[in-house]
């Protein structure tokens, strides 16, 4: 209750609106913690990093075999991943499990609008030439490819453009 | 030592990538999504007055230390284990002859990918083109395969189902009816 009063007092933050646009991944029940409470965040990369190169999901060889249907183990990969984390999440829900924290978990949920459809053809586009997204750009550039540094800075530069335009495109 | 060395089959790899979004959940309330860090860096590098990127970025910061592992255990899982990437399908490996890529031991075609191409119109477009294409369409798209495909449909969300749905499309689009042009360059 104290923070509905405190609200009307203070000017209204934003920040958590244009945070969460356009985005999945927001978190805003965040206790406060030491910033190197974070490592373990680094940690959990780490893992994913390496199974990222050991399910080889970071090889534009294998993206190509997925989209020319050469190969089924990209729909391997990605459709047994969402069985897991669907049965992980519902899992969480039937048992209102908390974080090691005890905070109640939030999941995210998503609005359509037609960023989805135009952005998503964008980037499918992109995935098929880079034979990359975002996650396996720093992958790659772990195993020593030095030139993926340029695919990185580009997504980048395409991010920052996107978010200079949004007013105009449609959503 | 093999299982170190050698590609994990998808049904080992798979599960292991969806038990992310329980961790990640269960560490502190973290949704899966990596395009979000690209974001998170124009946050902190060149916000420009503009609306999209005037927040706080400080409290999505565990987005970019996860970002920073992910490229710690690429390294480790390449020159620590000596990852050997897996066979090419024989079809592929013909049909990229024809383009002059004919190098399958790292995990892309340094015949199109390298610094020596990179000014080639080839190389342009392909390293500079393409990720512009992936940095601007995952943000606005809202996720990319991680965000959407992976934690929004663990989630059940439609839009992601949607999204998805483009990705693929996109990609098929791309791979098989333009791409051959642009490899021919």
């Amino acid at each position: 209750m104290k923070t509905i009063e405190t609200n009307t007092l203070e000017p209204v933050n934003t920040d958590f609106e244009v945070r969460s646009l356009d985005a999945m991944c927001i978190n805003e029940s965040e206790l406060k913690h030491p910033w190197w409470y974070n490592f373990k965040y680094a940690a959990m990369g780490m893992i994913f990093g390496i199974i990222l190169i050991k399910s080889e999901v970071v090889s534009w060889f294998r993206i190509q075999e997925m989209f020319r249907l050469e190969s089924f183990h990209m729909y391997g990969v990605i459709g047994s991943a969402v069985v897991t984390g669907i049965i992980s999440v519902w899992l969480i829900k039937r048992f209102k499990v908390k974080t090691i924290y005890g905070e109640p978990i939030l999941l995210p949920t998503k609005k359509f609008n037609k960023g989805q459809i135009f952005g998503g053809l964008i980037f499918g586009l992109g995935w098929a030439i880079t034979g990359a997204c975002p996650g396996p750009l720093f992958a790659q550039i772990g195993t020593g490819l030095t030139i993926v540094f340029v695919t990185l800075f580009s997504a980048i530069a395409g991010t920052w453009v996107y978010g200079l335009i949004r007013e105009r495109l449609p959503h | 030592m093999n299982i170190l060395q050698q590609p994990w089959p998808w049904y080992v790899a798979g599960p292991l990538i969806g038990l992310t979004v329980p961790v990640l959940l269960l560490l502190g309330n973290k949704a899966f999504g990596i395009s979000s860090s690209l974001r998170h860096i124009c946050a902190a590098c060149l916000p420009a007055s503009i609306p999209f990127f005037s927040y706080d970025w400080k409290k999505e910061i565990w987005n970019l230390f996860f970002v920073a592992g992910i490229f710690g255990g690429a390294a480790l899982a390449w020159f620590v284990f000596h990852h050997q990437p897996g066979a090419v399908d024989p079809r592929l490996v013909a049909d990229l002859q024809h383009y002059g890529i004919n190098s399958h031991s790292s995990f892309i075609p340094k015949e199109v990918f390298s610094w020596k191409e990179l000014l080639t119109p080839r190389g342009a477009i392909m390293t500079i083109g393409g990720g512009f294409l992936v940095g601007f369409g995952t943000r606005y798209a809202g996720g990319c395969t991680s965000g959407h495909s992976i934690m929004g449909l663990s989630n059940l969300q439609w839009p992601s189902l949607v999204a998805t749905i483009c990705f693929m499309v996109g990609g098929f689009i791309m791979a098989n009816l333009i791409l051959p042009f642009i490899l021919n360059l």
